[in-house]
């Protein structure tokens, strides 16, 4: 059984130590354009979380009966099915979110995360170690998520969660929206400033000079 | 004749994929660091965008949309929860057989592409591509279209990308921001200038 300190880089390191998204490249794809409200970017967040951390579980129970030469077909059809599972959920129990998110639920099955941590990490280890490093990539996913998503609702319309926290000029308060953040080339700009700050302070995450 | 022309464009340059979606963004980052290699990849997504989207539409219009299946006998069958799965069944079905193909009758094309062509069945470009021509409704024609188009969208901005890229290698980035950085904000702005393009219609 592996140390309770081993466990804990497991869990935590993806968050900024090897964040997913700032580091590895992984798994921007379906994601950036739901980061304009908070609610939906919360959903998409748990939604992730979910399918890596149970897709990272079940392969790698099954690791040691999958023949390697098909074992992305049976990855993509783990997947696949935990995407369906989660996206009826969703349609049964959120279903004005479910809607916003159109495509982007569906999305989850392409997204590079959960497929390159199945490979990477899950057909190697044992199921309870990939569970954890499932839901450490999952909050590492959602943390650079969350934050494009406050900055992008507090400051694109005013409010966090649907609830207004500055007043808008429009209604008579003191608050100018800032349209450009409700579009979606605003979130790579975030996405870049955020990667600017991490790399700041830990400088070992620099690249070097071509 | 107009309607396609209208969705073509629209599918190009409004809503393109990699820039207002955000789709195979993946690939777009790694792999643009040069012109040439953007070009190729982003010839190979065309192609495949091309053929999965029609051939995903007639799957879903004759299999899977609720009461689809009453030629064969079962009309009160809905198997539209089984979508996903078989959508991206057909694209990796479909992206080896490509491979197949074109390594047999047309090994120059193989050469070109080959490296690019398994890299594709994981792009969220071509799943959402697939995606969104379920969630609009297009018919068999608009989906030819649409997936054509929607490649070409996403070929046009991985070349325009890689080719800001190679002259960014010139310029003096601040270090925290360079390489990735750098990139993410190039891409913001050339999604700005996309966006320029909003409102025209034909």
């Amino acid at each position: 059984m592996a140390s309770v300190k081993e466990m804990k880089s497991v869990l935590f390191g993806p968050i900024f130590a090897n964040n997913p998204i700032a580091l590895q490249i992984l798994g921007i794809c379906s994601a950036l354009a739901v980061t304009s409200k908070m609610s939906n970017t919360l959903v998409m967040c748990i939604a992730l979380t979910v399918v890596v951390a149970f897709s990272n579980l079940f392969i790698s129970i099954i690791r040691n009966h999958i023949p390697s030469s098909v074992r992305i077909i049976v990855m993509m059809t783990i997947i696949a099915s935990l995407v369906i599972v989660v996206d009826e959920v969703l349609r049964a129990y959120a279903y004005e979110i479910s809607r916003e998110l159109s495509v982007f639920v569906g999305l989850i099955i392409t997204n590079c995360i959960v497929m390159g941590r199945a490979e990477a990490y899950a057909s190697k280890s044992t199921p309870f170690m990939s569970l954890l490093d499932g839901i450490g990539n999952g909050l590492g996913y959602s943390i650079v998520l969350l934050v494009v998503g406050f900055v992008r609702e507090l400051f694109g319309s005013g409010s966090l969660f649907d609830v207004q926290i500055f007043q808008l000029a429009s209604e008579g308060g003191w608050y100018e929206p800032v349209g450009l953040l409700l579009m979606p080339p605003s979130a790579f700009f975030i996405i870049g400033g955020f990667i600017w700050v991490l790399r700041t302070y830990r400088p070992e995450q620099v690249e070097p000079k071509e | 004749m107009e309607q396609y022309i209208n969705l073509f464009i629209r599918a190009i340059f409004i809503e393109n994929l990699a820039l207002s979606f955000f789709l195979g963004m993946c690939t777009f980052l790694a792999v643009s660091k040069k012109v040439k290699t953007a070009f190729g990849l982003g010839v190979a997504v065309i192609v495949v965008l091309g053929i999965s989207v029609p051939v995903n539409n007639l799957i879903y219009h004759n299999i899977l949309a609720p009461g689809a299946l009453a030629w064969a006998g079962f009309p009160d069958a809905d198997l539209n929860f089984l979508r996903f799965l078989t959508f991206i069944g057909v694209i990796a079905a479909l992206v080896q057989i490509l491979e197949m193909t074109l390594d047999k009758y047309v090994p120059a094309l193989y050469n070109a592409l080959g490296i690019f062509l398994p890299l594709i069945t994981v792009n969220c470009a071509i799943f959402g591509g697939v995606a969104f021509m379920v969630e609009r409704d297009y018919n068999f024609g608009e989906s030819v279209v649409y997936g054509i188009g929607s490649g070409v969208g996403w070929c046009l901005a991985i070349v325009a990308l890689a080719a800001v890229r190679e002259k960014l290698k010139y310029a003096d980035v601040p270090d925290g921001l360079r390489g990735l950085g750098a990139t993410f904000m190039s891409v913001g702005l050339i999604g700005l200038g996309f966006m320029s393009f909003a409102g025209v219609s034909l």
